[in-house]
């Protein structure tokens, strides 16, 4: 007897929904072994992240708060997923995007809050844009690898603001921390129920309908469409492929870099050294799970939001690190990438002869 | 001065050596592993606590291989009979390295080990200007030195070699030749996965010797970026992991020192460098023979075929 | 003679897709033994049921009256039962002794590079043939490939050789070599599989004939009992061809000049060398060649997808030889590319998007950024029925659509425009008959109202039928032109092997 696989003949329907959300209790329950492993009550510690992420109103504003710039990096990301482009970097465009804003709110002079406004999310989104635009420019040009490259670029975005908060833009009255002077009030969103909850949220929301059309509904979506499915085809086309790439993961990272305004003016006014903990690493998964649509980010970004928050506190009442999260995103991927399997094949036994 | 500096050079390569040598046999067989930074992470933990548990560095180096060549199975497993896709789960990967590292390394930091001695090699290690740098090293570099031929030699020059390249270039040939595309792919990989483990326990073993959080700090991709520099081929990753560790120790120098300039700017300088040498490389790559193995990132499913 | 091989009722379906419905036969040793059959008859299926590439759904197969079971080519190998495959199963970085080393058995681990090297120059040397075994197989031409693929196996002592339309890529005169080591091996009391659907070869060297059609199995004849047209009746049935009126009248204007042209490949060798035809309006310009001698960067280059080294290219008055695709469709130019699914759909979208996938940009299709969803699916609609498209639920993505029907996709969609010129790749490979008589009638349909086209393609049958002159291309030149109305297979064929320059322009 032998085990093979075959091809189901249609991939099930019912199987492609249910995977990411049955990847993500078995990841939990996975999880819980590390957990436990780790000499951490699991349960426990699951019950902790709901109450504080869910359980009151405060919990649910700040679940909002953390889901806020992973809704916009997941936007991103996924833009460029759409046409098999891989943006890895949003981490570092958050970043960049955070410096564009900073620097308009602190040194261009601007004092009017609307004028302010549109000039810092302009420079987050043209500082996102241009910074993934590097790797854009290099894959259009010569094929090189988007992945390394944007990836290596995280590093390179992190130590420029690095640089930027322990050097030349410290606070002269900030005690030698790295981080900026605060913004003055005209450069800060407006928040909301006297909670962290800001308008960089519902700039969240307005980005996802708006890319939904934009994905949709327009020439260029539709571009993108056909490049993601076949590349080769959409040159027979006569689309400019190489074009495309560029503005694609142009607009991915500006995207990213506007996730990155939203986080200096909605919640910490300032630019600060460990500006993301990891936002845009955690966007990646957001857009696999969300499986290419805008609305599925919006659900996946406030279920990952919960985990954060959660996480958060678990990180204050039992020192767990914070990077364990991260190999819980592992391992919700690890699933259901596994699950993806099963939704094309089957498995079958046979008879086979006897070798030897 | 250039013996230190030289010397440097070869000790901060040697992670990204072992690490690139594991990333090309997992490309040789046609998978693109993007979790070499995790299981850098997985194999320098590993590696650290096998030593400070057991006491001895053998078995932490051992650790450290048997670790990541597991962690390196979950890939396998969903790249190779999963047919998964191979972006992705390398990037799982990593978050996963990352994070569990961070949890279970808890109780490693600021814990301390004896860490890899040097062993001068007689008369060699006399030479001029070369003789520390590359005969006065701790085992782990002479092994390394060792594994960059042995790479070649069974790529190149035994049965199983031709095979796993078989595999990388083109599974349907390698399948009507009888050989099982599926235990290839899988044993490249985790074997891989198993050099790039002992190249982060370089990182908690001889480098420094104890347990940091995020201690590989992107080497993992520097290293997936050098595969690519080095045309798949080992002795070319060598030239690429010294080019690094060269660029690395000068920053060191130059913090050491010091300059006006900032030490996070220099320390921007390996990263820069590598996406110079990928873009360079890159371009060299589709001017010429290309080394790529043809069925790179390609899953093999036998009733897909034409 | 004793039968080495039974094969009994098999069959097996894909998804959507009976590859084989109910295949018996039975192989003698020391016999050739002809599967033929239409292209998408099943004969690669077969094969690969015979080899352990994929597992029958039901039937049986016996060795040596033996029941076997094969799940992997391994297990067929071990049994004797070698194959040359259609698509060869070289790897082109690895040097001929690296892909011959590849299929032993029993290598050791550390193996002997001299031993190994001479074992096989002794094969090579029998065979009278002409490889160096350091040679990277890329280097190598497409007959030298195959013996490649020959040696592979009868240094693997296999009892049966299946060869998988071997001739298809090989010039008459290859062919009669092949032909007489194929002979040798059967005098050393080898069997041998032959399939092909060339009725000439197939007389020539069979002992006997199983012919298949839409996976069916539905005579065996043996030696003697049966010529060109009793098997040309018996695998494409009933069915008259019709005979295509041809354009008698044609204009004289001429739509393409293709002047000097040349194009370079990746490796800096030429295509495509200086090569000159005209093609005037309604006319169908067949171009017929073994493949790999230049046809596709003729296409590629008249359709803007690969640039031209030299010469140039006018349609009418416009020099086009630099434009980019869009604007050679633009200008006029459609294209039935070669490989459907790879190059000419998006497989995720939907037919409706697929339809406009070159005149998204028509003022038709869109308002402005937005697109004009209602105008597409008009589009669609009109398209389906106009060319009998069978599409599945809808918005489900095209890949799922069956060969045909994604070929009538593409062509809908290049036709939508009135083209002046059509160039077509192999338009029907792997098409049931019905869709390629489809295809055929939409091409001449198109030529009486003075589209021109260019067809390329390995039939010679379709090649006579349609084209009102046939180019004949060697080595990236065309190497000279014939009359359909007077020429014949056999002067073509020489020609596509190099032997014979022009016979009438």
């Amino acid at each position: 007897m032998k085990l093979v696989i075959e091809r189901r003949d249609t991939s099930s329907t019912l199987m492609r929904f249910a995977a990411p959300v049955a990847s993500i209790f078995v990841a939990l329950a996975f999880a819980g072994f590390l957990l436990l492993a780790a000499g951490i009550n699991p349960l426990e510690a699951y019950r902790e992240i709901l109450i504080e992420a869910v359980g009151s109103t405060y919990g649910l504003s700040e679940t909002l708060v953390k889901a806020t710039p992973l809704i916009l990096a997941g936007l991103g990301v996924s833009i460029a997923f759409r046409m098999q482009i891989w943006n890895i970097g949003a981490e570092g465009q958050i970043y960049i995007g955070a410096m564009g804003a900073t620097w308009v709110a602190l040194f261009s002079g601007l004092e009017n809050h609307w004028m302010l406004m549109i000039t810092m999310f302009s420079a987050a989104f043209i500082c996102g844009g241009l910074w993934a635009g590097v790797a854009g420019f290099l894959r259009a040009r010569w094929s090189v690898n988007e992945v390394i490259v944007t990836l290596l670029m995280n590093y390179i975005a992190i130590l420029l603001v690095d640089y930027l908060v322990y050097g030349p833009w410290r606070d002269p009255q900030g005690f030698n921390f790295p981080l900026t002077a605060q913004f003055a009030d005209a450069a800060r969103f407006a928040s909301f129920f006297d909670t962290r909850l800001h308008s960089g949220f519902f700039l969240a929301l307005v980005f996802a309908l708006l890319l939904y059309l934009f994905m949709e509904r327009t020439v260029w979506g539709y571009q993108i469409k056909v490049i993601g499915s076949n590349p080769q085809a959409a040159r027979y086309a006569g689309m400019r492929t190489g074009q495309a790439v560029f503005w694609v993961l142009f607009l991915s990272g500006a995207i990213a870099g506007v996730a990155g305004f939203s986080e200096v003016a909605g919640l910490q006014y300032r630019l600060q050294h460990g500006l993301s903990p990891g936002y845009g690493y955690t966007a990646i998964i957001i857009a696999w799970l969300a499986r290419r649509s805008a609305i599925g980010v919006v659900i996946v970004s406030l279920l990952m939001g919960i985990l954060l928050v959660g996480g958060d506190s678990l990180q204050m009442l039992w020192q767990l690190p914070i990077a364990f999260v991260y190999a819980f995103q592992g391992l919700i991927l690890f699933f259901l990438l596994g699950s993806d399997f099963f939704i094309q094949y089957r498995l079958k036994l046979i008879r086979g002869i006897r070798h030897g | 001065m250039v013996e230190i500096l030289l010397d440097a050079t070869v000790r901060a390569g040697t992670p990204i050596l072992f690490a690139t040598l594991g990333a090309i046999l997992n490309e040789r067989a046609g998978i693109i592993n993007l979790g070499i930074e995790g299981l850098m992470l997985i194999g320098a933990l590993a590696g650290f606590a096998g030593t400070f548990y057991s006491g001895s560095l053998l078995i932490g180096v051992l650790c450290a291989f048997i670790a990541a060549f597991v962690a390196g199975s979950i890939h396998a497993l969903i790249t190779v009979p999963l047919r998964g896709n191979q972006i992705v789960s390398g990037l799982a990967l990593t978050m996963f390295g990352i994070g569990v590292t961070a949890l279970f390394g808890r109780g490693m930091v600021g814990e301390t080990i004896v860490g890899l001695e040097r062993i001068a090699l007689p008369g060699l290690s006399q030479l001029p200007i070369v003789g520390r740098a590359l005969f006065q090293q701790d085992l782990l570099i002479y092994i390394s030195f060792i594994l960059v031929f042995l790479i070649w030699f069974f790529l190149y020059r035994t049965r199983i070699g031709l095979g796993l390249r078989t595999v990388g270039e083109n599974p349907a040939a390698a399948d009507t030749c009888g050989i099982s595309v599926s235990l290839y792919r899988f044993l490249a990989v985790t074997t891989g996965a198993g050099l790039v483990g002992i190249g982060g326990a370089y990182l908690s073993l001889a480098m420094t010797p104890m347990w940091i959080e995020n201690m590989s700090a992107g080497r993992g991709w520097i290293a997936v970026a050098l595969v690519i520099f080095s045309g798949w081929s080992s002795h070319r990753a060598m030239l690429g992991a010294y080019l690094f560790g060269g660029i690395t120790a000068m920053q060191l120098r130059f913090q050491a020192i010091g300059t006006d300039i900032s030490t996070h700017i220099l320390q921007m300088l390996p990263y820069i460098f590598t996406i110079l040498v990928l873009v360079v490389s890159t371009i060299r790559l589709q001017k010429g023979s290309s080394q790529q193995p043809q069925g790179l990132g390609q899953p093999y499913d036998r009733e897909d075929r034409k | 003679m004793p039968e080495l091989l039974q094969i009994e009722h098999i069959r097996k379906t894909f998804p959507g897709v009976i590859a084989l419905d109910d295949v018996s036969f039975t192989v003698a040793t020391g016999e050739i033994h002809t599967i033929l059959g239409e292209n998408g008859a099943g004969k690669s299926t077969l094969m690969n049921v015979l080899t352990g590439l994929y597992h029958p759904d039901s039937g049986k197969m016996c060795l040596d009256g033996t029941e076997v079971h094969f799940t992997s080519p391994r297990d067929s190998l071990a049994c004797g039962i070698g194959m040359v495959h259609q698509h060869f199963m070289l790897v082109p970085a690895h040097s001929v002794f690296e892909n011959i080393l590849l299929a032993l058995d029993k290598v050791p681990l550390l193996y002997n590079r001299k031993q190994y090297q001479q074992k096989i120059q002794k094969i090579i040397d029998t065979f009278e043939l002409d490889l160096d075994l350091d040679t990277e197989v890329w280097k190598l031409s497409i007959g030298a490939q195959q013996w490649i693929e020959l040696i592979k196996l009868l240094l693997r002592d296999c009892r049966l050789l299946i060869l998988d339309e071997p001739t298809a890529v090989l010039t008459p005169q290859e062919t009669d070599r092949l032909f007489r080591v194929l002979r040798l091996l059967q005098e050393q009391g080898k069997s041998i599989i032959f399939i092909s659907h060339k009725m000439r070869e197939v007389v020539e060297i069979s002992d006997r004939v199983t012919v298949l059609k839409k996976g069916r199995s539905i005579s065996t004849l043996d030696r003697g009992s049966f010529d060109r047209e009793i098997l040309a009746g018996l695998m494409i049935g009933q069915d008259k061809i019709p005979e295509w009126q041809k354009n008698l009248q044609m204009s004289e204007n001429i739509v393409l000049d293709i002047r000097n042209l040349s194009v370079r490949n990746d490796r800096g060798l030429a295509d495509l060398d200086q090569v000159s035809l005209q093609l005037k309006e309604g006319e169908i310009l067949g171009i017929a060649g073994i493949a790999g001698n230049g046809q596709k960067a003729l296409a590629e280059a008249l359709t803007g997808l690969k640039p031209v080294t030299r010469g140039k290219i006018f349609a009418g008055e416009v020099d086009i030889t630099h434009s980019t695709a869009r604007s050679s469709y633009i200008s006029g130019i459609a294209h039935i590319p070669e490989d459907r699914k790879s190059i000419g759909i998006a497989p995720d979208l939907d037919v409706a998007d697929n339809l406009i996938m070159k005149s998204y940009k028509n003022p038709l299709f869109r308002r402005g950024f937005f697109q004009n969803r209602g105008a597409i699916r008009r589009n669609a609609e009109d398209k389906v029925s106009r060319f009998a498209i069978k599409t599945g639920p809808d918005g489900s993505p095209v890949r799922y659509l069956s060969g045909g029907n994604i070929q009538k996709v593409i062509i809908a969609r290049e036709l939508s425009e009135n083209p002046r010129v059509l160039v077509a790749l192999y338009p029907t490979r792997g098409l049931d008959i019905g869709s390629a008589e489809y295809i055929h009638k939409v091409i001449v349909e198109g030529a009486g109202r003075g589209m021109s086209t260019i067809l390329i393609a390995e039939d010679l049958d379709e090649l006579l039928k349609l084209s009102d002159r046939i180019a004949v291309m060697f080595r990236g030149r065309i190497i000279g032109y014939a009359d359909p109305r007077r020429t014949t297979r056999e002067e073509i064929g020489l020609m596509m092997s190099g032997e014979r320059q022009d016979q009438a322009s």
